[in-house]
């Protein structure tokens, strides 16, 4: 009897709970307090800074190239792209132009991140929605990648390749070949990753129509990367404001305008797709010639401002430098994609239930370290 | 929109606003009274439509703290960034713009754990990486903090 009329109670008022900092399916030290009325979310609040470790303040004490290894430290799925940030904006400050191969190698490296970090994205997306076969088949294909960086780079996760002015070393005399065969395997088996979820009954059930998200809320949550995209808002900097080769290769920018779950689940399995032809286009094509430029040991920026955007894997990353003439920069500021992405899971989520939840941040994909920065 | 049409657009709402421009974007520096209602009429207006608040960042530039907003219109996609600051340590208070950005509200509360900003009218302002009862804004050139902070 008493049983029954906590649960009518429960049904009646709101109550809250939490969810995190250790809970598996926000990957990583991320706190919800959701409030619920019987299933239904109301009101969700994160709370950030658990691996908060003053990363803008370390930088106001390192040279450029010491903080490249501190981007890697960010959005790790995506080290390469955040590295090649920071080193553009010092290139362009410099006015240092780099040299042809250089930008073919960054331009397909930065890509076999994106695959490697959607391959991630997807297997852990099937596991939170009960889908365990997916995590092996998604982190079976990435070891491959890693393989390829590990080879070349020397690291398998922080990778800190890029430098100001070029590579930190040449590609390995293998780099091509195993791109290639990758490229071959990996057109064969991604169809696989389609039949295993996409058409998955279950799985569309509980992600069509599930957390709408529309174009002018997107834009105006600075909600960009794959999960914009899939809400129709055109963001995708290697189109908008091309940097590396991306503007001498053909691609299309994935867009699709339904803004649920499934949608944002689309444009990233596309954009594996899209990325395969970016490094096909690029990978016979490398130019012979030098790996880097040769920078003075202690770079110094004139003094100035300066902004560098790249796409990350997950939206939009951006760098902004002022230099007041020193080897420090006098402030640096990380726009990190993941932390505008967040502040629209309220949005997102409102009227949800909680099983839908888990769901809708699978669909962000977002990354802790690059949250707290 | 050119940087000229821009520029020109700029001095007629805020006839005192500094203009410099640098090789990426149109830099204008505008007194805290007069920022929010700049950023209101390029958002709303037309022609400017500056709809994506791209990045927000707090600055201490030593004798004073302030904001820096990059803005991109989605539709036609120009960009300029806006400044403003104010001499005021003890309690620095600027206005919010999370009524026009909706990305602003976390952005904002950031820059006031980190800076000690505080924004007028947010409607959530508390800090949101460290924890309530820390003392000082690491971000600020003169905080010190002996235990963490290692001189080189």
């Amino acid at each position: 009897m008493t049983v029954k009329l906590q649960i009518k109670n429960l049904e009646e008022q709101e109550y809250t709970i939490n969810m995190g900092p250790q809970h598996p399916s926000t990957h990583g030290v991320l706190r919800l307090v959701v409030s619920l009325k019987g299933e239904i979310v109301k009101n969700v609040q994160p709370h950030c800074g658990y691996i908060h470790r003053g990363i803008e303040k370390m930088c106001e004490k390192l040279t450029y190239q010491q903080i490249i290894h501190l981007t890697d430290r960010l959005d790790y799925l995506s080290a390469l792209i955040s590295n090649e940030a920071v080193c553009i904006a010092v290139e362009e400050a410099l006015e240092v132009e780099v040299p042809e191969r250089v930008k073919y190698i960054r331009t397909i490296m930065d890509e076999l991140t994106r695959i490697a970090s959607h391959q991630l994205w997807w297997c852990s997306f099937g596991m939170d929605l009960g889908g365990l076969t997916c995590f092996f088949y998604g982190l079976r294909d990435r070891e491959k990648i890693l393989d390829i960086f590990e080879e070349s780079i020397g690291g398998r996760l922080i990778l800190s390749y890029y430098t100001p002015g070029g590579l930190m070393n040449d590609i390995h005399p293998n780099f091509k070949q195993r791109v290639k065969d990758f490229i071959k395997y990996f057109r064969k088996i991604l169809p696989e990753y389609d039949q295993l979820l996409t058409g998955n009954v279950i799985m569309q059930e509980r992600t069509k129509g599930i957390g709408l998200i529309s174009k002018e809320d997107a834009i105006s949550f600075g909600f960009t990367g794959p999960s914009g995209r899939g809400s129709g808002f055109s963001c995708d900097l290697r189109k908008q404001h091309p940097y590396g080769m991306y503007s001498k290769v053909d691609f299309k920018e994935v867009l699709y305008t339904e803004g649920d779950t499934f949608a944002r689940y689309k444009v990233r399995i596309a954009e594996m797709w899209e990325s395969m032809k970016i490094i096909e286009q690029l990978i016979d094509n490398i130019p012979e010639g030098p790996y880097s430029v040769k920078m003075k040991p202690i770079i110094k920026l004139p003094e100035g401002e300066y902004y560098q955007r790249v796409e990350g894997c997950r939206g939009e990353f951006g760098v902004y430098i002022e230099s007041r003439g020193e080897k420090f920069p006098y402030r640096l500021k990380l726009r990190s994609p993941n932390f505008s992405n967040l502040s629209a899971l309220n949005t997102l989520s409102k009227d949800q239930k909680i099983a839908d939840l888990v769901a809708i941040g699978g669909s962000l994909d977002y990354i802790i370290p690059d949250i707290d920065r | 929109m050119t940087n000229e049409q821009l520029k020109e657009k700029v001095i007629a709402i805020v006839p005192n606003a500094e203009v410099k421009e640098n090789k990426q974007y149109l830099i204008v520096t505008v007194p805290q009274n007069k920022l929010y209602t700049l950023a209101k009429t390029f958002k709303e207006s037309e022609d400017t439509a500056f709809d994506y608040l791209f990045c927000l960042s707090g600055m201490d530039w030593g004798d004073s703290l302030g904001v820096v907003y990059h803005l991109e219109s989605t539709k036609y996609h120009h960009c300029i960034v806006l400044k403003t600051k104010t001499t005021n340590r003890e309690n620095p208070v600027l206005d919010t713009v999370c009524d026009l950005w909706k990305t602003a509200e976390f952005l904002e509360r950031e820059v006031f754990d980190l800076f000690g900003i505080n924004f007028k009218n947010h409607p959530d302002m508390r800090r949101i990486f460290l924890e309530e009862n820390w003392q000082g804004y690491p971000l600020r050139k003169d905080y010190v903090d002996e235990i963490n902070i290692v001189e080189r």
